[in-house]
């Protein structure tokens, strides 16, 4: 897995992306209540806002790691946003997505990196 | 957060592993580790320990207790002559413009009042009192007792093991009950629409005190993250929100806090600040109301929240004032103030939401039914 700093995962899945968020970002959220996904077929811009996340306590967005095209997105979080507190890291997957640069992902954190990120 | 203060159980509140914030200058929390949502929902169906020390405590005493209720009846529109020895009253002070300076709580406590006031008021309120009311009544602060509040359906249960007078008390009852070894001041109310209790302790026991109650398998600490989500629910006013020194109680819906001897053609008729537009507007009706929001989707509306009659018109109608998401609702709960026209419950709005107009329905108050002992 790869991670970005805005505490992003991205597992390799093909030629597919899978992105979430991680569990200490899930952990800082609190009970997420609200999840707005982007449609299927959306090309979009490395930092473009493309997910409405909010919890108990605010809104926030998750950005879109890298540029390319959203093919996937995981509509069970629409119908229960808890499920992101539950498996962060696992089940509950924001979107999949087409990167145009693969190699871009060499940009991100690796796992030990990303610990040492978050302290 | 080194210049914020701290209450007498903010070492308990680390040791839960409570995440602290910033909150009206003191350091307070959140949440503890079982989140917002559990603990809400343990508060409705159990019982909820709450710190609530950062709250004003007050103490108004004359040579004669007449004296001191009477010198109160000019800062705020309620009836205190009228308030028995043991009971308590919800009120608000006023501004000469018909504002809400601040809510509180008022009880008689035989030879004294005791005020209680919002944390982020309590010295603008203390000053406030000073200035009305001394010498004839002396105003004192106290820096001495830490203020507790046990809340939810097995608070009685739980209180009682440690004293039965507890059980006997009804909605807004006061006593004094030693507890933990301390004697302690108790009333049977609270900020969460559930059956409760406030418990004001000497310093020196708080800590004792809030162990005892949380040894009770019945009984989680709950931080404000709750409290807030809670009250919200219940209805319950949140001061510099849902009300502040612009909104008149007409505005805020709390008329019937203001009782029948300070109305126009009462005994006691007006005689607090800003009387005029008060009594002026329980007649006539204010121009805008405030109501109980139903977002019709999952998304919440949050305080702020612009408001509007249809999907289309450039001029809001009101805002949302307190929303988030309601744990036992199951859905967003919002409230705020819209024009009286449109105060009607059930009537069609729209909240502006991320440059989105999305649906939201005028919704009786409170979301969850009460569950005080009357």
């Amino acid at each position: 897995m790869k991670f970005t700093e805005e505490h992003e995962w991205l597992r390799v899945e093909g030629d597919e992306v899978v992105v979430g968020i991680t569990a200490h970002a899930a952990e800082q959220l609190g009970d997420v209540v609200f999840i707005e996904l982007p449609d299927e077929g959306t090309t979009v811009s490395k930092d473009d806002e493309i997910v409405v996340i909010e919890s108990v306590k605010a809104a926030s967005d998750i950005l879109a790691p890298l540029d390319g095209e959203i093919t996937e997105v995981n509509e069970a979080l629409v119908e229960e946003p808890g499920k992101v507190n539950d498996d962060p890291e696992g089940e509950s997957w924001f979107f999949k997505m087409k990167i145009e640069d693969m190699s871009a992902l060499d940009d991100l954190m690796d796992e030990a990196a990303y610990k040492k990120f978050i302290g | 957060m080194s210049d914020l203060k701290r209450t007498p159980l903010y070492d308990l509140h680390v040791a839960l592993s409570a995440k602290m914030v910033p909150f009206a200058g003191y350091e307070m929390p959140v949440q503890y580790p079982m989140g917002v949502m559990k603990e809400h929902l343990h508060c409705r169906a159990a019982a909820g320990l709450f710190d609530v020390s950062h709250m004003g405590q007050v103490i108004l005493r004359a040579d004669d207790p007449e004296t001191a209720k009477a010198a109160l009846e000019r800062l705020i529109p309620q009836d205190v002559l009228g308030l028995g020895e043991g009971r308590q009253r919800y009120g608000f002070f006023t501004n000469d413009a018909g504002g809400i300076e601040d809510d509180l709580m008022f009880a008689n406590r035989g030879d004294h009042l005791f005020v209680v006031v919002n944390a982020a008021c309590k010295e603008a309120d203390v000053a406030r009192m000073r200035a009305a009311l001394e010498p004839e009544v002396t105003v004192k602060l106290l820096e001495n007792r830490a203020l507790l509040a046990l809340q939810g359906p097995k608070a009685e249960a739980v209180l009682a093991d440690l004293h039965p007078q507890v059980a006997d008390m009804r909605f807004m009852d006061v006593a004094t009950v030693p507890l933990a070894g301390a004697e302690c001041w108790v009333s049977r109310s609270g900020y969460t629409g559930e059956d409760g209790y406030e418990i004001s302790v000497p310093l020196a026991a708080a800590k004792d005190l809030a162990q005892v109650l949380l040894a009770h398998p019945d009984v989680e600490p709950i931080g404000l993250g709750a409290r807030d989500s809670l009250r919200l629910e219940a209805g319950l006013c949140l001061y510099g929100h849902d009300i502040d020194a612009a909104t008149s109680p007409v505005e805020g819906g709390l008329t019937w806090a203001i009782q029948k001897v300070r109305r126009a053609g009462g005994d006691r008729e007006g005689g607090f600040p800003g009387a005029g537009r008060i009594l002026n507007e329980m007649t006539g009706g204010a121009a805008r109301r405030r109501v109980g929001l139903q977002p019709a989707g999952r998304a919440p509306m949050r305080d702020g929240t612009p408001l509007f009659a249809s999907a289309e018109d450039d001029t809001p109608i009101g805002s949302v004032t307190s929303g988030g998401f309601g744990p036992t609702v199951g859905a967003p709960v919002a409230m705020g103030y819209v024009d009286a026209a449109l105060a009607k419950t059930g009537t069609a709005l729209f909240g502006e939401v991320r440059g989105k107009r999305l649906p939201v329905a005028v919704a009786k108050l409170p979301f969850v039914a009460a569950g005080f002992k009357r």
